[in-house]
């Protein structure tokens, strides 16, 4: 189990990104982290694969723990050793590298099972075998988020930390995305999912975390977050009583602060 | 013609030198984003350094011996002196590379006293004909040992793990640094990289010449070169470095009837004068990346 407890993340020494967000990511499972833009979402994911450093954040109070030893000052090349791999915002695939180059980055941490996991790779994403010479900078939209996702699976993690992996692609796009991370998730890897497609995310997620302003403030099973109204106000995009439309004004918009939810 | 290809001769023997020079800067550039001014300093200590060696172990494994102690100074100074300055401004690296460049430069420098040292080489001045054009033997072993070296390399980048991983900490360091890539490896081996390039320069700088406190300024011409090749690409620091030494050479034979009222030193300058005209036409030169996008 990969989880943080209370954590508060400080950038630049000013900037408090994170206010005591607890959360816990379970073997095996799909977990949602919703919220707007600036909520700590991937902050959060930062603090779990050690890529705060580069954007001069820092832990502050609190824990980071991978099956309840800390790991919270860990590299990320010694947590990606430990299966916590991280799915950068963007894409962020190595542009002027061959498809199979990337991939072959990907398998750093775990040189060794490079050609097992470059199939298993391959057979989750037939476009890529296609593209597999070409350079990855020309592949399209879909093509490099699936390229990214294969990356990180190319060390075998236990833990994938996906951000936003559905930003910018075609709805079409997003339903295979979606497909693959239901797949990934079969074949045995826990998934932390963030994502502004909370529909998406919710339908495919055992559990949903809802973080505001650096707070964790609603953490339910998926289903019952579907359900709920003030998600659907928020997130979803409907209204409490589920038919669209309706709303003229902007001062009918609901608009209160959540209380913190305390960590149990 | 015969005056010709023997400047073409010296020129790339010379432009070896260069290259090999060229290609540990755009090392060092490519994974960190800074020019190291240092480079000149490893060239001096290194030929220095290898003709302490070769009196007691021969030409060959005293060459060996001083690329490796050469390239192990590199790590060292770039763990201690490089390493904590990791991610302030870049020109605060760039002016420590030049603290570090003057204290090895007087460091090396103290090891050479009044009488002139030789590196030692088996060459020498000897030259061999080539189809009746006089070619020395020190540039033909010049250009062999660039080519031999600049093929490993680029099977290094292309082919090990670390190689590759240097490339993608080149193209996007986070992004690397999430696939388990560690940062501070690729810094540690560019440096060491970068250290034994120049020290093998140094040799073949030395070589057939006598070792003085001014050989590194040859390593200055490794800066047109890279500005010609493009700052992040092998490739380009390989032809910057022979086309700089051609047009040194073949400037420097035909100076007395191109440019008779400029004097007998054109050569020595003509290396700068292309590096303005090119910052004029390409000023990411001629080979430096522009971003792959999709159309």
């Amino acid at each position: 189990m990969l989880a943080v407890a209370n954590l508060e993340v400080v950038y630049d020494d000013v900037v408090l990104a994170l206010r005591g967000v607890s959360l816990e990511v379970p073997d095996g499972r799909i977990v949602a982290l919703l919220g707007a833009n600036g909520a700590g979402k991937s902050t959060v994911l930062r603090a779990l694969s050690g890529l705060l450093d580069v954007h001069d954040g820092e832990i502050r109070k609190g824990s980071v723990t991978l099956d309840g030893r800390p790991v919270g000052n860990l590299r990320p090349s010694a947590l990606t050793k430990r299966g916590v791999k991280h799915v950068l915002e963007g894409r962020r695939i190595f542009k002027e590298l061959t498809v199979e180059e990337n991939l072959r980055v990907g398998a750093h941490a775990a040189p060794r099972e490079t050609r097992a996991n470059l199939a298993r790779v391959y057979d989750l994403f037939p476009r890529l075998v296609e593209r597999k010479d070409g350079t990855a900078g020309y592949l399209s939209g879909g093509e490099q988020q699936m390229l990214a996702i294969g990356r990180a699976l190319m060390s075998g993690p236990r833990f994938l930390l996906l951000d936003e992996p559905s930003l910018g692609l075609a709805p079409l796009v997003v339903a295979q995305i979606r497909d693959i991370i239901v797949e990934i998730n079969k074949q045995g890897t826990a998934v932390l999912l963030v994502e502004q497609n909370a529909t998406m995310a919710l339908q495919i997620a055992h559990h949903g975390y809802v973080m505001e302003t650096g707070r964790v403030v609603m953490d339910r099973p998926a289903a019952e977050l579907l359900a709920d109204d003030d998600v659907r106000e928020f997130y979803l995009g409907l209204h409490g009583d589920g038919a669209e439309g309706g709303r003229t004004s902007f001062r009918d918009v609901k608009h209160y602060k959540r209380r913190k939810r305390w960590a149990s | 013609m015969n005056e010709f290809l023997t400047a073409g001769g010296v020129g790339l023997g010379n432009g070896a030198v260069y290259a090999l020079l060229a290609l540990g800067f755009v090392i060092i550039y490519k994974s960190m984003q800074v020019v190291s001014f240092a480079q000149p300093a490893f060239m001096m200590a290194g030929a220095i350094l290898v003709s302490y060696l070769t009196p007691r172990f021969g030409f060959w494994l005293g060459a060996l011996l001083g690329v490796i102690a050469i390239a192990a100074v590199a790590l060292v100074v770039e763990r201690v002196a490089i390493r904590p300055m990791v991610g302030k401004a870049v020109f605060v690296i760039a002016i420590i590379t030049i603290g570090v460049d003057i204290v090895v430069r007087v460091v090396a420098g103290s090891f050479v006293g009044v009488d002139p040292r030789s590196i030692g080489d088996p060459w020498g001045l000897g030259a061999v004909s080539l189809g009746g054009v006089r070619v020395q033997e020190r540039h033909i072993a010049a250009i062999v040992a660039a080519t031999l070296i600049v093929l490993l390399l680029f099977a290094f980048f292309r082919y090990t793990r670390i190689g590759l991983a240097m490339r993608a900490a080149a193209l996007d360091q986070e992004a690397a640094m999430a696939q388990g890539v560690s940062i501070g490896t690729v810094f540690a081996v560019s440096w060491a990289l970068a250290g034994a390039l120049a020290a093998v320069a140094g040799v073949f700088a030395a070589s057939g010449n006598v070792i003085d406190r001014s050989l590194w300024m040859v390593a200055l011409v490794a800066l047109p070169v890279i500005i010609l090749g493009g700052l992040d690409s092998l490739g380009g620091a390989v032809v910057g470095g022979l086309v700089i030494g051609l047009v040194e050479a073949i400037v420097r034979t035909y100076h007395s009837t191109w440019f008779p009222f400029l004097g007998t030193n054109t050569g020595s300058i003509a290396p700068y004068v292309v590096m303005l005209l090119v910052l004029l036409v390409r000023p990411h030169g001629l080979f430096g990346t522009k971003e792959v996008e999709r159309v």
